[in-house]
This record gives structure tokens, C-alpha cells and sequence, in this order.
């Protein structure tokens, strides 16, 4: 876990990065600024080309950035090339290297740093036990499974101990046992290892399982950092809310600025009290995000918040997901957990409430 | 072919049988113009070669058809005219020795000069390596011959190099760079180093460089990397580009003519000299097989060594 008060293991300060000039420029990142702890199991999440390998990249010394600085503890790291670096990469495809064996693999950057022949043998072998790898040293790396090719690559990368350890989506070649294996393999060697891991993904489930703490990316953006639960139960945009987990979005205006709660009107009319979030946006327009399984559906009167009429049902073993469409023709999803011998609540076509909890809901920047 | 019936099964494997012999018949029929060439054009005459270094030299060229080891004996020794004594043909070792050195130097050189330039296209954006390897190919457009005289024109004594030498004061005399080994080697390097470079880039061009990031990521300094991940991966490359380089380079003719005059013969010179003014077919033929054998024995030797280092 993060130790407070420490220096932090890496941290990139307003670092841009764009790629090409004038007329096909990318900007890759904008402006990111972001500490890593000591110890810790951070996880960059975003879609596809959001830039997270671009700053793993960049904290490898593979790239050097347009602007910004990049601080390893104490130490200006930005312009070091990569092999004067305690920082190590997994890559992708592994990036094994083909014309060596397992051990050899695993050995050179050993090598590299001109250790002794006992501590590179002591080394290799206690890497290999690490990720349970002992039968196969002598093998080719071209002879052996796809989840063997990966424990080679984590062991060839942790073998000369770094400071801080970069994945980029490790998992994402594996098939899904095997990623489920692997996830939990992984834990154990940040834990074993003590080293930071920066871990890359744009699997949102995994990064929520996985990390102590999670940086949603977006665009060249970090738009939100923080332990997975809080990026689950108050994410701080519309993007970080639609992209990690299910979320029902429902505009509303704000009536009343409290302290802690903030009065919201629905377009139902109905007027809810939810509490203020980070930081409040000036205007009133704003959109309140609900999570499907933080409601409750009851029949149509009562004290229901919102109204409508249910669409389909779909059956997924634990739950059922009610698909609801609202006055505004919009659809609203409440996800209920299937208790033992009871069968489906509502039916197609019933009207039908839904009951929102004040405190579930999260009000959004945007 | 008998009538099939559509009530039983005979007659139909018959025709299955037919058609694989059909088969048979038209694979070997499709090997034989393989077969043709490799008999005509390469076996034939070597088999002619062979039978010919054992025949005595007619008068005026050609060969008489009397048995003889006189042209084996002579490839390596040396008869006395008048008292007989037996040495080792000095002349011929050491035509011999140049050519074996000057291959293998040029081989060399291609390779120092080729790398680099290879590697170089290789990491150009997709778009512009074409072109550079069109500039490479270039040369091949133009008559050996021409070329080489080309070579000639800027190494001779008033020749472009040393105009530009003198005219600037680094020297006071010509250097005498024609008519010497290092004139062929030039001139080889030249001719034959597109063959050393195209295998090589073609190696390079499916090399993975994120195994050189790795490489750099794993505290490999350049020259760790060069030496430990490049080089091994694109060895069959290199491996190519010397046999390419180092078989035509023995038996080149040409070029040792143009510029090593008529002093500094190779292999090619000598033997040409045999079928030409020395009217020694027999001998001729006999150093044209040695040559063989030099290739075959090297070719065998390198790949070998070549293919203990990578297992
Ligand atoms: N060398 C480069 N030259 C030009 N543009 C680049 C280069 N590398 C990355 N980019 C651009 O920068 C942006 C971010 O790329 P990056 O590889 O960091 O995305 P990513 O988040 O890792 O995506 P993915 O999940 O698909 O791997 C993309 O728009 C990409 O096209
Ligand atoms: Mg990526």
C-alpha cells in the first residue's frame, strides 16, 4: 500500500508530449501531472490511444517529452537514456529475445550491469522460483506457451531489481483463465517484490481488482486519480463514469447550493438532495450519474423518484437487469440481485418506480 | 478405359489409381526442364572440366586425348626444365594466396561498409527505404567493365584522387594506387558490396527493434545491443551476404584485370591465361576445379561455424 509522507517512487510534472509537426501533430499528453508512491500497484485505465503507453514510454526513456519533467524520487530523470534507468519495462509482446534460452533471457540485463557469474546464477534461479518457472531454464523462448513467454518477461524485468516496474497491458495477449491467473500472480510478485508497479489497461475490471490506486485517462488527459472504489463510487466526470462500469446519466439543474448537500431538480420535477461532490461547477446544468445496482424498483405510486415502463428483462444468473425507458424516452438500467426461487419482479410493458437513494447518487463536473 | 458402373466400387478406384500415376507421370514431366538445365548447364561441363585436367595440352589449344596428371601436378608444383628438381609452383601459390586473401578482405570490407548502410535503410521510415535501395541497385545498371574502369579513372595517377590531392598541397607526388592489391580490393568492394547489403537489409527489415528497446531497457549500451541482440538476430543475413560477396570475388576476373594490371593476377587471370596465351587447357582446367574446391570448402567451413554459434 501507499506509504504517506514518503517521496513519491515517480512523479511526471505538466509533461506534454506531441508527435509530428504542423499539419499531422498529435498531442499525446496535455499537461499531465501525476505522483506515484513508493510500493504502490498503480494502474493507467482509457480507451485505446488516450496515451497511456506514451507515458509509460516516456517514464522508460524511450521518448523524451515535449515539455515537463519527469522525477524518479528525488531525481530529475527526464533526459536519461533508458539504460541508465532503474526502471524496467514488460512489454506488450514480451519482447523476449529469440535467439536466447530462458535463463539467458532472464540473465542479461545481469550481464549488463556486470555482476558477478555466482549472483547472476543465485539470481536467475531464485526469479525463475519466483514465477514458479524452475523446469523450464533451458528451454528456448520460442518453444515455450504464451503465459510462459509472459512469467519470462516479468522475471527478465524484475531480475535486476528495479525501482519501479512498468506493465503495458501484460495480460491483454492471455486468455481469460489465464488472465485471471495471472492478475492474482501478479499481485503476489508486487507484493513479494516490494517494487512500484505501473501497470497499463484498458480493461476497467481488471484495473479495479488489481490496483491500489487508478489514473482514468482520457485524450491525452488524466481526468481522475484515486483507489479503485472511490473512482467507482464518485467518479468526477461523465468519461470516468461511463467508461468503468455500468451508469445510468440523468440531467438535472442545480436549485440550492448547501455545504455538504446539493438540492437537484430532475426533469421528473422531482427534487433530490445529493451530496456535493469535489468540486462544484458554476453553472446549474448538470448530470446526475446513478449506478444500476444502487437502486431499488417498486410499483408505480409510493415514493418512487422516477417513473416508467419496463422494456426487457435479461436474466444473467446473479442479477437481472431491468431495462426501464423514462418519461423522456430515454432508458434507465437498475441491476437486482436474484434471491434463491423467486422469480423475475416485473414483467415487459408493467409501469413501474424507481427509488434512487440521495446518497448513491454523484453529481458530475459535467 | 472400362465403362464404370455405378453399382460398384472396382472401377472407380481404378481411375483413382490412374490419376495418381497420371500424376506421377506429369510431376516427372514438370522436373524435366529443371533437370535439363541442371545437366546440361552444370554438370555437363564440369564433367568436361574434370575429364579435361586429365589430358595432355594440344599444340595450339585444345586437348590431346593422352592420359595425363601433369595439370594437377602443376597446380601446386613447379618441374625444373633442365635438371628436373621439383618445387612448389611459387607463382601459382601465390596467385593463389592473393585471390583467397583479396575475397576474404572484401568480403570483410563489404561487410564493415554494408552494415552500417544497411541498418541505416532499414531504419528510414517505410516510405523512403525504397528509394535508398534503388540508389543501392543502381550500379548494377551499368557493364562491370564500365564500372571498373570507372574505378580506374579516379584511382590512376592523374586520376581524380590525386589531381584533387595535389591541387590541394597534401602531397607532392602521385600515390601509386593502381595496379596494387588495394587497387582490387577497391574495386571489388565496389562491384560486389549491393550483394552483401541487400541479404543483410532484408534480415534487418523483419528484425523486431522493440527487442532493441528492450535491449536499452535492460541497461545494454549501444554497442552491448549491437553486438548481443542485433547482430545474432540478423546473422542469416550476414551469413548470405558473405557467400554472395566471397564466391564471385575468387573467381573474379574483370576487375584484378582492369586494376591490378598485369602483375597482380587472382584466380580468374590465371586461369583465363591457361585457355588464352598459356594453351594449357589441361591446367586451366584443373585450377578452374581447385577453385571449386577452395569455394566448397570454404562455403562448408563458414556455414558451419556459423551454425555452431547460433545452437
Ligand atoms: N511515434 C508516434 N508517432 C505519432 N503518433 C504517435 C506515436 N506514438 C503514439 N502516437 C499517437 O499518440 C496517441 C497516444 O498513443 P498511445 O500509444 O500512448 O495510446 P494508448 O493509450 O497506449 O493506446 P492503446 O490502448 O491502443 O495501446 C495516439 O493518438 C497515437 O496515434
Ligand atoms: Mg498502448
Amino acid at each position: 500500500m501507499p506509504a504517506n509522507g514518503e517521496v513519491p517512487a515517480i512523479r511526471v510534472e505538466e509533461v506534454d508530449k506531441i508527435f509530428g509537426n504542423d499539419a499531422d501533430r498529435v498531442v499525446a499528453l496535455n499537461r499531465v501531472s501525476v505522483a506515484i508512491e513508493e510500493n504502490e500497484f498503480f494502474t493507467l485505465l482509457g480507451p485505446s490511444g488516450c496515451g497511456k503507453t506514451t507515458l509509460l514510454r516516456l517514464i522508460a526513456g524511450f521518448e523524451q517529452p515535449t515539455a515537463g519533467r519527469i522525477l524518479l524520487q528525488d531525481d530529475d530523470i527526464t533526459r536519461l537514456a533508458p539504460y541508465d534507468r532503474p526502471v524496467n519495462t514488460v512489454f506488450q509482446n514480451y519482447a523476449l529475445f529469440p535467439h536466447m534460452t530462458v535463463e539467458q533471457n532472464i540473465a542479461f540485463a545481469l550481464e549488463m550491469l556486470e555482476k558477478p557469474a555466482a549472483e547472476i546464477d543465485q539470481t536467475v534461479t531464485d526469479m525463475l522460483r519466483l514465477v514458479r518457472m524452475e523446469q523450464l531454464r533451458d528451454r528456448r523462448v520460442d518453444q515455450i506457451s504464451g503465459g510462459q513467454q509472459q512469467r519470462v518477461a516479468l522475471a527478465r524485468a524484475l531480475a535486476p531489481h528495479p525501482r519501479v516496474l512498468l506493465l503495458d497491458e501484460p495480460l491483454s495477449a492471455l486468455d481469460y483463465k489465464l488472465r485471471k491467473d495471472m492478475q492474482i500472480e501478479l499481485k503476489r510478485l508486487q507484493h513479494e517484490t516490494g517494487i512500484t508497479f505501473i501497470f497499463v489497461t484498458h480493461d476497467q475490471e481488471e484495473a479495479l481488482t488489481m490496483s491500489d490506486r487508478v489514473a482514468v485517462m482520457n485524450d491525452g488527459n488524466i481526468l481522475q486519480v484515486g483507489p479503485p472504489h472511490e473512482i467507482y463510487d464518485h467518479p468526477s466526470e461523465r468519461f470516468v463514469a461511463d467508461f468503468i462500469g455500468d451508469t445510468n446519466f440523468l440531467p438535472a439543474d442545480i436549485i440550492e447550493r448547501g455545504g455538504d448537500a446539493v438540492s437537484c431538480r430532475l426533469e421528473s420535477g422531482e427534487v433530490l438532495a445529493v451530496p456535493a461532490g469535489v468540486d462544484l461547477p458554476d453553472h446549474d446544468r448538470v448530470t446526475l450519474a446513478i449506478r444500476p445496482e444502487q437502486v431499488t424498483l417498486c410499483e408505480t405510486a409510493g415514493d418512487a423518484t422516477l417513473q416508467g415502463t419496463l422494456q426487457d428483462a435479461v436474466y444473467i444468473g446473479t442479477d437481472t437487469h431491468y431495462r426501464i425507458r423514462l418519461a423522456d424516452d430515454s432508458l434507465f438500467t437498475a441491476r437486482v440481485q436474484n434471491a434463491r426461487g423467486r422469480a423475475q419482479l416485473f414483467e415487459s410493458g408493467d409501469r413501474l418506480g424507481i427509488r434512487l437513494d440521495p446518497e448513491h447518487v454523484q453529481l458530475l463536473k459535467d | 478405359m472400362a465403362s464404370v458402373s455405378p453399382y460398384s466400387n472396382a472401377p472407380v478406384l481404378d481411375l483413382e489409381a490412374l490419376a495418381r500415376r497420371r500424376e506421377v507421370k506429369t510431376n516427372v514431366l514438370l522436373t524435366v526442364p529443371a533437370l535439363t538445365v541442371l545437366v546440361a548447364a552444370a554438370s555437363g561441363p564440369l564433367l568436361i572440366m574434370l575429364i579435361f585436367s586429365f589430358l595432355t595440352p594440344g599444340d595450339y589449344g585444345g586437348v590431346k586425348w593422352e592420359l595425363s596428371f601433369d595439370a594437377w601436378f602443376q597446380v601446386v608444383l613447379h618441374r625444373d626444365i633442365f635438371d628436373d628438381t621439383i618445387s612448389l609452383a611459387d607463382a601459382h601459390l601465390s596467385i593463389l594466396w592473393r585471390s583467397v586473401k583479396l575475397s576474404f578482405l572484401t568480403t570483410l570490407v563489404a561487410f564493415i561498409l554494408g552494415f552500417p548502410t544497411a541498418y541505416f535503410i532499414a531504419t528510414r521510415p517505410p516510405e523512403t527505404r525504397n528509394i535508398w535501395l534503388f540508389l543501392v541497385t543502381i550500379p548494377f545498371w551499368t557493364n562491370l567493365l564500365i564500372r571498373t574502369f570507372a574505378i580506374l579513372e579516379i584511382i590512376r595517377n592523374q586520376g581524380v584522387i590525386n589531381s584533387a590531392l595535389l591541387g590541394m598541397g597534401l602531397i607532392d607526388a602521385p600515390l601509386d594506387m593502381l595496379y596494387t592489391d588495394i587497387a582490387i580490393l577497391l574495386g571489388m568492394t565496389y562491384v560486389y558490396i549491393p550483394l552483401m547489403i541487400l541479404p543483410i537489409y532484408a534480415s534487418m527489415e523483419r528484425l523486431d527493434f522493440r527487442l532493441v528497446e528492450a535491449g536499452y531497457d535492460l541497461y545494454a549500451s549501444r554497442w552491448k545491443v549491437l553486438k548481443r541482440i542485433i547482430l545474432p538476430l540478423v546473422k542469416p543475413g550476414v551469413i548470405a551476404g558473405s557467400i554472395l560477396v566471397f564466391i564471385p570475388s575468387l573467381g573474379a576476373y574483370v576487375t584484378p584485370r582492369v586494376l591490378g594490371g598485369g602483375k597482380n593476377l587472382m584466380l580468374g587471370n590465371l586461369i583465363e591465361l591457361q585457355f588464352g596465351q598459356g594453351r594449357n587447357w589441361p591446367l586451366g582446367a584443373a585450377l578452374s576445379l581447385t577453385l571449386l574446391v577452395i569455394v566448397m570448402f570454404a562455403l562448408i567451413f563458414y556455414v558451419r561455424s556459423a551454425q555452431r554459434e547460433t545452437h
